[in-house]
C-alpha cells in the first residue's frame, strides 16, 4: 500500500508540474512526463495523432467469455481499476446484453444469438458530450482529437456528469479504491484514484501520447479497431465503409465515437 | 439588533440547545462520511444522486416561495402581508443555507469546492445555480435586515431597498428555474427531460413553501402570541390552494404525455414509481401512493372556502400538502430520474441511516438559522408595537 501510494504521489506530482506548464496531455501518466525537461514540455516524437479518434468493435469476433475477459482485463489492469463487488463498483469496460446496450434499437424478433450475446461497453467519447457540458469545474473536457478526458485532481465529485451521461459510462469512487487493489498496484505507472472522484475510460490518451494503441485494442487481436474517423484511409473508416455498423442511442445527438459492427 | 438573540425565555434556550445537540451528533456522522467516503450512503453507480440532492432541490423551492408574500405586497400593494414578510424572507435565508449545505455534503471532494469558482464553466447549469443561490441569499439578508431595522426605528425603509425587492422577486423565480434546468437539460433521463420541469418546480414550490411558512407562523402564534393577521392567513391559503391545483395539474400533464404518446421511455419511470417493476414493489411506490392520497385530501379541504377557513382543519391540510409535495419532489423526482437506468435496468435506492442523519443535521442547521433570525424579528416587532 505504502509503495503504491508513494508511486501515486510521485506521478501526481509530475502530472501537476506538467499541467502547470500547460501540457494537458500528460495529466494521465508517467511515460510522457519523461520527455518533460524542467519548465518545458515536448511531445513525444512517437505520439499518435488524429483529428477524431474513433473505435470500431467487431462484435462478430467476440465469441467466448474469454474474448471479453482478455480486453477488459487489459484495460482494468493498465488503469488500476479496482474490482469492487457491490453496486458502488468501478467499471471502465464491461459487457451487457443487446436489450441493455442498444435500448432504442430493440426488436424481439432479432436472431436469438444476437439477443443472447454480450456486447462490450465503454465511454463513447461523444462528439457532443453531455458530461463535458454539465461539469461545473471543467474536470471533464474534450481534447481536440475528440477524446473526452478527465482531470481526477480537479473533480469535486458532484456527479453531475453521471446524471448527464446517457450511456452509464461513468463510475464514482464511493470508497477508497486502493483497498481493492493489489499491493503493489497492477500498473505503478498509472495513478490510482482517491475516494470521491468520478472516472471513466480515457481512450488510453496517455498511451497514444507515446505511440501505443489503447490497451484493449492491443489485447483484442484485431477485434477492436482504433483510428482517425476523419481519415478515409484509416482502419476504422475502411471497416465502417465495408460493414453495417450501429451506435448506442443515436437519437440523442451525442454522436458516439464507438461503433459496433453487428 | 443582534443583542435580541441573548435574552429570551427558558424554552427558547432549550430549543437552541436541542438543535445544537442534533447538529453535533449529525456532525459526527458527517465526519464519518468524510473519512469513509460516500459509500456510507445508499447511492450506487446507477443511482448516483440521492437524498442530499433531492433535499437541495426541495429547499430551493422553499427559499423561492418567499416571493409569494413579497410579490403581492410590493407589486400589488397588498398591505396585509407586510407583517409577515420578514418571516418569509428569513425563512428563505435558512432554506438557502440548507441548500448550500446539502450540496456540500453530497460532494465527493468537498475541500475542492472552490474549483467551481476557480474554473468557472458557463456551460454548466451548476455554475449558474451557485451564482443565483448566493445572490438570493445576499438579497434576502440585505432586504430583511434593512426593512427590520427601519421597523425598529419606526421610520420608512430607505427608497433604494424597493429596487432590491423588485430584483428579489424576479430572482426568486430564477433560482428555481435554474434548479429545474439542472435536470431538464439531460439527455437520456426520461423523467426529467420535460419542458414543463421548471413550471412544475415553481408550482410545487409556491404551494409547499408558503404552506411550511404558514404552519410555522401558526405555531409561532401559539407560542408567542404573534398574530400574522386573519386576512393575511386567508389570502396566503388561497395562494397555496391555487399553486397546489396547478402543481397537480402539471403532474397529470406529464402522465398524459407519457401514456397517450405510448413512448416506453416516458412511461417507465412513472410505472416504476407507482407500480414497481417485475412484480417487486419498491418502498418508494408506497410513498408515491401516500402522496396521491395526501394531495387529494389536502385539496378536498383547501378548495371549499368553508373548510379552508376552518382554523382547526387548516394545519392538517397544510401538513398533508407539505408531505405530498415533499414525496413528489424530495423522493420521486430523483428516484424516477435514475430508475430505470440508462441500460433500462432497475437499481433500487434506499437512503441509509447515516445518510438520513446527515440530512437531519442539515435540517437542524437550517432550523437554527431560522430560529435565530425569527427571534430577532419577533423582538423587534414587540419593541415597535407591531406584535
Amino acid at each position: 500500500m505504502n509503495n503504491g501510494r508513494r508511486n501515486f504521489l510521485k506521478i501526481a506530482g509530475i502530472s501537476a508540474f506538467a499541467l502547470g506548464s500547460g501540457a494537458a496531455a500528460t495529466l494521465m501518466g508517467g511515460a510522457p512526463a519523461e520527455a518533460a525537461g524542467i519548465g518545458s514540455y515536448e511531445e513525444s516524437s512517437r505520439a499518435l495523432h488524429a483529428k477524431r479518434w474513433a473505435m470500431v468493435i467487431d462484435t462478430r469476433k467476440f465469441r467466448t467469455k474469454a474474448d471479453f475477459d482478455k480486453v477488459i482485463r487489459a484495460c482494468h489492469t493498465y488503469h488500476n481499476v479496482p474490482d469492487i463487488p457491490t453496486e458502488q463498483d468501478i467499471k471502465w469496460m464491461w459487457t451487457d446484453t443487446y436489450d441493455h446496450v442498444f435500448t432504442d434499437d430493440m426488436n424481439e424478433q432479432l436472431p436469438k444469438k444476437m439477443l443472447q450475446d454480450k456486447y462490450l461497453l465503454l465511454c463513447n467519447h461523444c462528439t457532443n458530450p453531455p458530461c463535458v457540458r454539465v461539469c461545473p469545474t471543467q474536470a471533464t473536457f474534450k481534447l481536440e482529437n475528440g477524446i473526452v478526458a478527465m482531470d481526477f485532481h480537479r473533480c469535486i465529485g458532484c456527479r453531475f456528469c453521471m446524471a448527464g451521461c446517457p450511456y452509464g459510462a461513468r463510475s464514482f469512487n464511493y470508497m477508497d479504491p486502493r483497498k481493492y487493489l493489489s499491493d503493489p498496484v497492477p500498473n505503478p505507472k498509472y495513478p490510482t484514484r482517491m475516494p470521491g472522484v468520478v472516472e471513466k475510460c480515457s481512450f488510453c490518451v496517455e498511451r497514444l501520447a507515446v505511440g501505443l494503441q489503447p490497451a484493449c485494442v492491443e489485447a483484442s487481436g484485431g477485434a477492436i479497431l482504433f483510428g482517425d474517423l476523419n481519415d478515409p484511409q484509416s482502419v476504422v473508416r475502411k471497416a465502417l465503409a465495408e460493414n453495417y455498423s450501429i451506435r448506442r442511442k443515436p437519437s440523442l445527438g451525442t454522436q458516439p465515437g464507438v461503433y459496433y459492427l453487428v | 439588533m443582534v443583542e435580541k438573540l441573548l435574552k429570551g425565555p427558558k424554552c427558547y434556550y432549550m430549543w437552541l440547545l436541542f438543535l445544537v445537540a442534533v447538529i453535533a451528533v449529525c456532525g459526527l456522522v458527517y465526519i464519518q462520511q468524510l473519512m469513509q467516503g460516500l459509500t456510507v450512503t445508499g447511492m450506487s453507480r446507477n443511482v448516483s444522486w440521492g437524498l442530499y440532492i433531492s433535499q437541495f432541490t426541495y429547499f430551493v423551492g422553499v427559499a423561492a416561495s418567499a416571493v409569494m408574500l413579497v410579490l403581492p405586497a410590493y407589486f400589488h400593494h397588498y398591505k396585509q402581508f407586510k407583517r409577515m414578510i420578514i418571516f418569509g424572507e428569513f425563512m428563505a435565508i435558512g432554506a438557502v443555507v440548507m441548500c448550500a449545505l446539502f450540496i456540500v455534503v453530497d460532494l465527493g471532494q468537498p475541500q475542492r469546492m472552490a474549483n467551481v469558482m476557480l474554473h468557472p464553466s458557463p456551460n454548466s447549469v451548476m455554475f449558474y445555480d451557485m451564482i443565483v443561490l448566493i445572490g438570493y441569499l445576499c438579497l434576502n439578508a440585505v432586504i430583511g435586515w434593512v426593512t427590520l431595522e427601519a421597523e425598529r426605528l419606526d421610520v420608512d425603509p430607505p427608497k433604494w431597498i424597493k429596487y432590491l425587492i423588485y430584483l428579489s422577486i424576479i430572482w426568486a423565480f430564477s433560482i428555481h428555474t435554474v434548479t429545474a434546468f439542472l435536470y431538464a437539460g439531460l439527455p437520456g433521463r426520461h423523467y426529467w427531460l420535460t419542458a414543463i420541469m421548471a413550471a412544475r418546480f415553481l408550482s410545487s414550490a409556491f404551494c409547499s413553501g408558503p404552506a411550511i411558512l404558514l404552519l410555522l407562523v401558526l405555531g409561532l402564534k401559539r407560542l408567542t402570541g404573534f398574530d400574522p393577521g386573519k386576512e393575511a392567513v386567508k389570502t396566503l391559503t388561497v395562494i397555496i390552494t391555487y399553486a397546489m391545483c396547478i402543481n397537480v395539474f402539471f403532474y397529470l400533464l406529464e402522465v398524459f404525455t407519457a401514456f397517450y404518446s405510448g413512448i416506453p421511455g416516458h412511461q417507465h419511470p412513472l410505472v416504476y414509481l407507482f407500480a414497481g417493476h417485475g412484480g417487486s414493489v419498491p418502498w418508494v411506490t408506497w410513498c408515491m401512493w401516500a402522496a396521491v392520497i395526501l394531495a387529494i385530501g389536502s385539496l378536498c379541504v383547501l378548495i371549499p372556502p368553508k373548510l379552508r377557513e376552518n382554523m382547526n382543519l387548516l394545519p392538517w391540510a397544510l401538513g398533508a400538502l407539505v408531505i405530498a409535495s415533499w414525496i413528489d419532489k424530495g423522493l420521486g423526482l430523483l428516484i424516477g430520474g435514475f430508475t430505470p437506468t440508462p441500460f433500462e435496468t432497475f437499481t433500487n435506492y434506499m437512503p441509509t441511516l447515516m445518510e438520513v442523519m446527515v440530512a437531519l443535521g442539515v435540517y437542524a442547521i437550517g432550523l437554527l438559522v431560522i430560529s435565530l433570525l425569527w427571534k430577532i424579528a419577533l423582538d423587534v416587532k414587540k419593541e415597535a408595537g407591531n406584535f
